[in-house]
C-alpha cells in the first residue's frame, strides 16, 4: 500500500538491503502470548479495542515461542519462573527481541526481596525497558515503537544497539 | 457416602508414570500455556483425551509478599496488597485496611465507607468484565473479549480520575482514603451507570443462548455443594452450587448491611451456572454502585479519614498553624503508627471469593505478621475434583470459570 | 451464637486441652494443646448444633524468641450461625509439628502445604506434605523470622556503575 504511493508510476524502488530487510521485520512483529502478572492486564488493555495494537501490525500473538519474534516479559519473574522464561526465549528463532515491560520485570519494581529476580536481564538480554507500575497501554505502545526504530536501525552485520530506557517525562533527571 | 475427596501434588503423578507403572500419559500444561491465565502449571495424566488425574503446581509468581510487608510500616505495606490480586487491587486494599483498623479500632467516616463500597464493587464490575472476556477468549469466541474491556476502560478511567492510576491505586489507606473524591466523580460514574446494565445485555445476547456456548458450559465442571464447601470453594463458584453464602451478607462491612441487593445463587454448580451467577452478580453491583452514587450526592462534602492523629496525618492546611499536627505528621511517616498487641482477622468479598487477612501486632510499627486468605488458591484445590472424567478441552473451560490470579495465588 | 456459647461446648467436651482463652475485638480464639487442636476441629464441625463446616483460613505464625516458638491459627466459620472462632496450637524446634487438618477438612491440603512451605511446620497426618510455592530444591523457610529478607543494593544514579559491574547480565 504504503510503497505504491511512494514509487508512484515509475515501478521501480531502489534501496538497500538492511532496509528492506528491517522494515519487513518491523511490520510483521509477532509477540509471543506469554503474561505473567499484573503487566499482562495491561498488555491486554493494549491489544483490547480502545488501545488496538494491531494498528502496527502486532495483533498476532503466538501461543508457541517458535512462531514468536518479539517477548515481551510482562510482569515480575520470579526465581522459580526465571528458568522457565530462559527456555522460552532459547526456543524463539533468530531474530528475536525483548521488552521489560514494567519495573519488576526492568528491575524488580517494589519487590526487593528473596523471591524475584531483580531485573529480568539477569535472565535474557532486554532491548528495550518500560517503566512504569503498571506501564499505560500508551506506554507499552511507545515502547513497541522504539523497538521498531531500532530495529530499522539494525546492521546487516547483527550488530545489535544498547538497551533504550523509556521511563515517564516526570521521573527523568535532566 | 462418596469417594473420600483428594487433591493430588505433581508429584503423586509424575512418579509412577516415570517408574513405568501406569497405562496411562503424562501431559505437561504450562506454566507458559495461553488458557492458563498466567503462569500455573498442571500435570495431567490422560487416558486418550479423558483427564484421569490433574494436578496444579503453582508458585511460579511467588512474589514473598507476606514476607516483604513485615518489613515495611503498615502504611507503607499497602502498595503490596495492589499487587496480589492484580484484577481487583481496591478489595486487597479494602481487606488489609479493614484488618488493620480492627487492630487499631478506629472509626471511619461516612464519605469515605461509601466511597469504599463504590469503589470496590466498581472492582468488581472492572474483574468481572476480565473474566469475562478471557473465559469466551479461551472458547473462541473473540467478540465478547473486545466489548469486555471496552467497558473496563470506561471503570479504569473512573479509578484514574480518582486516583490517578488506572490498577494499582493504592487508594484505601488506613483509616479512611488517601484522599478525597474529585468534583466530578458523581457524574462520571453515573454517565457509566447509565450504559452499564445495556452493555450486560449485549454480553448476555451474545453468549447466554448462544448454542456453542451451551454445548462447552452446561453440565461442565460439576461440583455439590458438600464438596464444595469441604474444598473450600467460595465466592460465585460456591453460590454457584446453591448455596448463597456472601460475606457482605454474612458478616457485612463497611455498612453493606445498608445496601439492598441480592445474592445470586445457581442450581447444578456447572460452567454454565458460574458463568449466570457472576453475570448476575455484576447486575447487583450496578444496583449497590446506584445506591453509593445517591448517598454520595446527599451526604455531601465531608472528612474522609479517621479524625484520629495517631493513625492518619492531618490535614496539609493544619500542619502550617499548628506545632501538633506537624509533629503528628512527622511522627506518622518516620516511625508510623503502633497498633497494640494482638492479632485481627478480616475477611470480605473479594470478587473471587472470600479473601481473609491475618495480621498480628507486636505492639511496634511494622506488622509481625500478615497472611492472606486468598481465594484463587484455595478455589484451586477443586480444580482435580471437577475435572476428572472430562476431556482436555472441557480444563480450559474450566480454569476459566474458576477464575484464578495467579499472582493471588502464589502471593 | 456467641462466643461464650461456643466456649462453653468446647469447655464441656474439652476442658483439659483449653490451654489459653481470648477475645480481641470480639473475636474469640482458644489456644488447645495438639491433641486437643484435632478434637476441638472435629467437635466444631460434626456437632449439629454449631456446625463449624468450612474451614476458611489456616496459617503458621514464628514467634521468634516465644515458648513455643511457632503457631498454628485456623479460623473456622460456621455459615448457619454467621460465626467465626479461632484455634490455636503451638509447637516448637527443633521439629515443629502438628496434627493435620486435612482429613476432616481437604481445603486445608494446600493451606497447610503452604505453611510447611514457607515456615517448615510438618503437619502429622497430612497425606503429602511437599512444598508448594517454591522450588524442591529451596533451601530454608523464608518466612521465619532468622531467614533474611533477601533484598539487593538499589541502584541510583551515584552507584549504578558499581553495581552493574558486578550484576550477571544474561547473554544471547
Amino acid at each position: 500500500m504504503g510503497i505504491e504511493e511512494k514509487a508512484g508510476n515509475l515501478g521501480i524502488v531502489t534501496t538497500t538491503l538492511e532496509t528492506v530487510v528491517n522494515w519487513g521485520r518491523t511490520n510483521a512483529m509477532w509477540p509471543l502470548l506469554f503474561g505473567l502478572a499484573c503487566c499482562a492486564i495491561e498488555m491486554m488493555g493494549a491489544q483490547a479495542s480502545n488501545y488496538d495494537l494491531s494498528r502496527f501490525g502486532m495483533e498476532l500473538n503466538r501461543a508457541s515461542p517458535r512462531q514468536a519474534d518479539l517477548m515481551i516479559v510482562a510482569g515480575r519473574v520470579s526465581r522459580k519462573m526465571a528458568p522457565v522464561v530462559r527456555r522460552l526465549y532459547d526456543q524463539m528463532p533468530e531474530p528475536k527481541w525483548v521488552i521489560a515491560m514494567g519495573d519488576c520485570a526492568a528491575c524488580g519494581g517494589i519487590f526487593n526481596n528473596y523471591a524475584i529476580v531483580q531485573g529480568v536481564d539477569e535472565v535474557v538480554p532486554v532491548d528495550v525497558y518500560v517503566a512504569g507500575c503498571p506501564p499505560r497501554p500508551e506506554a507499552l505502545i511507545d515502547g513497541i515503537m522504539m523497538l521498531h526504530q531500532k530495529v530499522m536501525r539494525e546492521k546487516i552485520n547483527g550488530k545489535k544497539e544498547a538497551p533504550i530506557r523509556i521511563e515517564h517525562p516526570l521521573m527523568q533527571v535532566k | 457416602m462418596a469417594e473420600p475427596i483428594t487433591v493430588p501434588t505433581p508429584q503423586q503423578i509424575i512418579e509412577p508414570a516415570l517408574a513405568g507403572r501406569t497405562e496411562t500419559m503424562v501431559l505437561n500444561m504450562g506454566p507458559h500455556h495461553p488458557s492458563t491465565h498466567g503462569v500455573l502449571r498442571l500435570v495431567l495424566e490422560l487416558d486418550g483425551e479423558v483427564v484421569v488425574n490433574v494436578a496444579p503446581d503453582v508458585g511460579y509468581l511467588h512474589t514473598g509478599i507476606e514476607k516483604t510487608m513485615e518489613s515495611k510500616t503498615y502504611q507503607k505495606a499497602v502498595v503490596l496488597t495492589d499487587r496480589m490480586d492484580y484484577l481487583a487491587p481496591l478489595s486487597n486494599n479494602l481487606c488489609y485496611a479493614l484488618a488493620v483498623e480492627k487492630l487499631l479500632d478506629v472509626e471511619i467516616p461516612e464519605r469515605a465507607q461509601i466511597a469504599r463500597v463504590l469503589l470496590t464493587e466498581l472492582q468488581r464490575l472492572s474483574s468481572h468484565l476480565v473474566w469475562l472476556g478471557t473465559h469466551a477468549l479461551d472458547l473462541a469466541a473473540m467478540s465478547v473479549f473486545l466489548y469486555a474491556f471496552r467497558e473496563r476502560e470506561q471503570i479504569l478511567d473512573i479509578f484514574e480520575l480518582v486516583s490517578g492510576a488506572r490498577m494499582m491505586t493504592s487508594y484505601f489507606r488506613i483509616g479512611g482514603l488517601a484522599y478525597d473524591l474529585p468534583a466530578d466523580f458523581i457524574p462520571t460514574v453515573e454517565q457509566f451507570l447509565a450504559i452499564m446494565p445495556s452493555r450486560i445485555d449485549e454480553y448476555e445476547d451474545l453468549l447466554t443462548a448462544n448454542p456453542l456456548w451451551l454445548e462447552r458450559t452446561v453440565g461442565v465442571g460439576v461440583i455439590d455443594a458438600q464438596s464444595a464447601i469441604a474444598l473450600g470453594l467460595t465466592g460465585a463458584n460456591l453460590r454457584a452450587t446453591g448455596v448463597a453464602y456472601d460475606v457482605r451478607k454474612a458478616m457485612p462491612y463497611s455498612g453493606y448491611e445498608t445496601y439492598s441487593f441480592e445474592i445470586p445463587i445457581g442450581k447444578n454448580g456447572d460452567i454454565y451456572d458460574r458463568y449466570r451467577v457472576r453475570i448476575a452478580e455484576m447486575r447487583q453491583s450496578v444496583k449497590i454502585v446506584q445506591q453509593a452514587t445517591e448517598r454520595l450526592r446527599e451526604l455531601g462534602p465531608g472528612p474522609v479519614v479517621t479524625p484520629n492523629r495517631k493513625v492518619a496525618p492531618p490535614p496539609k492546611r493544619e500542619i502550617t498553624e499548628s506545632m501538633e499536627s506537624l509533629i503528628h505528621h512527622f511522627k506518622l511517616w518516620t516511625e508510623g503508627f503502633k497498633p497494640p498487641r494482638g492479632d485481627a482477622y478480616v475477611s470480605i468479598e473479594s470478587p473471587r471469593g472470600i479473601l481473609g487477612c491475618y495480621v498480628v501486632s507486636d505492639g511496634s510499627p511494622k506488622p509481625w505478621r500478615v497472611h492472606f486468605r486468598a481465594p484463587s488458591f484455595i478455589n484451586l484445590q477443586s480444580l482435580a475434583h471437577m475435572a476428572k472424567g472430562r476431556l482436555v478441552a472441557d480444563l480450559v473451560a474450566l480454569i476459566a470459570s474458576l477464575d484464578p490470579v495467579l499472582g493471588e495465588v502464589d502471593r | 451464637m456467641d462466643n461464650q456459647t461456643v466456649l462453653a461446648a468446647l469447655r464441656a467436651q474439652l476442658g483439659k486441652e483449653i490451654l489459653a482463652v481470648s477475645e480481641f475485638r470480639g473475636d474469640l480464639s482458644v489456644t488447645l494443646t495438639p491433641a486437643g487442636y484435632l478434637a476441638a476441629a472435629q467437635l466444631l464441625r460434626d456437632d449439629p448444633e454449631l456446625a463449624y463446616t468450612f474451614l476458611e483460613n489456616l496459617c503458621g505464625v514464628d514467634y521468634l524468641g516465644r515458648k513455643p516458638r511457632f503457631e498454628v491459627v485456623a479460623h473456622l466459620t460456621s455459615m448457619r450461625h454467621r460465626h467465626r472462632v479461632c484455634l490455636k496450637v503451638g509447637c516448637d524446634e527443633p521439629n515443629p509439628a502438628v496434627p493435620s487438618l486435612t482429613p476432616l477438612f481437604p481445603t486445608a491440603n494446600y493451606q497447610e502445604r503452604e505453611t510447611f512451605d514457607l515456615l517448615g511446620i510438618t503437619f502429622t497426618g497430612h497425606p503429602s506434605l511437599t512444598r508448594i510455592l517454591l522450588p524442591d530444591d529451596w533451601i530454608g523457610h523464608p518466612l521465619r523470622k532468622d531467614h533474611p529478607l533477601g533484598d539487593e543494593e538499589i541502584a541510583f544514579s551515584f552507584n549504578q556503575d558499581r553495581i552493574y559491574a558486578r550484576k550477571p547480565f544474561a547473554r544471547e
